[in-house]
């Protein structure tokens, strides 16, 4: 074969130009290390929020009013954690290691949506989060079905088809709390008072202020900026809200006829930052929880792989046996 | 036939390999068919000689069908059964009023 050598430069404008002809990248081909890099880090970010995001709803699993919810509820977190494989697996086709991801998530290095760092306090927020937070995942995974990494690509289409059924049975659940007695319809309110915010700021920061935006956009990792994602998912979930007599706790939202958008008022950015940075209510909960799970199954992961070494040893002398019987 | 035989017409027989293309990138490979071939280099390249004549696709995958590990359809009602009475993993298990539109 004929040896080409091309510079950075121009094998970088090679690339450009498979991206801005929406050709997708796929695993064996050359890309920018700062590519790598930067999808390596979105999407085992995007896995981590999957996997810690079965803790807000998973301790709801053992109080579910009933067997019919208790199954749903138990669906959808293992749903959770099938997203989460998916997602890492993607990430290691870019060469990343299942073990060096998880360490980066128990250290604090790695992030994970910041939304998952609140308790969930009665059953409504059960509801709420599958109508709202799966409801704003939903909105940013059908653009990233786009995304230009295709294992990454392939990953948001399996999870958007299994993820509407989460948010459906979310506000079907709040549903039967908005239009049930006074205290479960309070109990509805109550938990969309303290979740609506929080969702809003699952987006990220403002276009303006957000650090690995325009890089990302240029190479189409990401496909739409937070904010018209932001202001897409406020525009569908008003109505949604309104038809549930809930009342979204914000004195400024407010249909705009010139824009053709709800307007909503100011998110509270310092909060975002200290749940971020690992100051939020549960935190630390997440982590240690994370982690104790993980230990304490390190015992099946050693069990299975002695088990496997037997059976290998098992199968080998099995088959010298049969090969002297046939010999003789 | 005797042994010797038997065996020196397996050595005769060159692996089966089976043969997956992806017709575009961002697209899965797909099982196109199999063929026999004595390494998986060579597998790789008699696999785009019969199955991308037509520029079918870009990227080949080959893999030794004795590599493969596959479930049968015979042990499907131990092994897929239990799904079946889940309907409620369905999005259209949960009826939402007409108003709701979008979900």
């Amino acid at each position: 074969m004929a040896e080409y050598k091309c510079d950075q430069e121009e094998l970088d404008r090679r690339f450009q130009q498979r991206i801005d002809e929406e050709q997708r990248v796929e695993p064996k081909d050359w890309m920018p290390e700062k590519f790598r890099s930067n999808l390596i880090r979105q999407i085992s970010q995007h896995a981590h929020s999957e996997v810690i995001g079965m803790q807000p709803e998973g301790t709801w699993i053992t109080r579910a009013p009933t067997l019919h919810r208790k199954i749903v509820l138990l669906a959808k977190v293992q749903d959770e954690g099938g997203h989460g494989l998916y997602l890492y697996s993607a990430a290691e086709t870019l060469g990343a290691t299942r073990e060096d991801m998880v360490a980066a998530l128990q250290s604090g290095e790695a992030k994970y949506a910041s939304i998952f760092n609140y308790p969930s306090l009665t059953w409504a927020d059960v509801g709420t989060i599958g109508w709202l937070v799966d409801g704003a995942a939903i909105v940013n995974q059908i653009t990233l079905q786009r995304t230009s990494y295709g294992p990454y690509a392939r990953a948001m289409v399996r999870v958007c088809k299994e993820e509407s059924f989460h948010q459906r049975q979310g506000y079907q659940s709040l549903m039967a709390l908005a239009f049930g007695s006074e205290e479960q319809k309070a109990m509805a309110q109550d938990a969309l008072d303290r979740w609506w915010w929080p969702t809003l700021m699952m987006f990220g920061p403002h276009d303006a202020e957000s650090a690995n935006s325009a890089q990302s956009m240029r190479w189409k990792i990401k496909r739409e900026s937070n904010d018209s994602l932001r202001q897409r998912f406020v525009d569908q979930t008003v109505p949604q809200a309104e038809y549930l007599d809930l009342r979204i706790p914000d004195p400024d939202l407010r249909w705009n006829e010139e824009r053709e958008h709800y307007d909503f008022g100011k998110i509270d950015w310092n909060e975002f930052e200290r749940v971020v940075s690992g100051d939020g209510p549960c935190n630390r909960e997440r982590i240690t929880h994370h982690t104790q799970a993980h230990e304490s199954g390190a015992w099946v992961r050693e069990a299975a792989k002695a088990h496997e070494e037997k059976r290998r040893i098992r199968n080998e002398s099995a088959a010298s046996a049969r090969c002297s019987q046939e010999v003789a | 036939m005797n042994k010797v035989e038997q065996s020196m017409k397996t050595v005769d027989h060159m692996p089966l390999f089976e043969v997956f293309i992806r017709s575009r990138r961002g697209l899965d490979h797909k099982h196109v068919g199999s063929l026999h071939a004595n390494s998986s280099e060579q597998a790789l390249e008699y696999a785009r000689d019969c199955y991308t004549r037509r520029s079918e696709g870009g990227s080949i995958w080959v893999v030794r069908s004795s590599d493969i590990v596959a479930s049968q359809e015979e042990d499907a009602s131990s092994f897929h059964d239990p799904m079946d009475d889940k309907p409620y993993r369905h999005a259209a298990h949960y009826v939402l009023p007409d108003a709701i539109s979008n979900m």
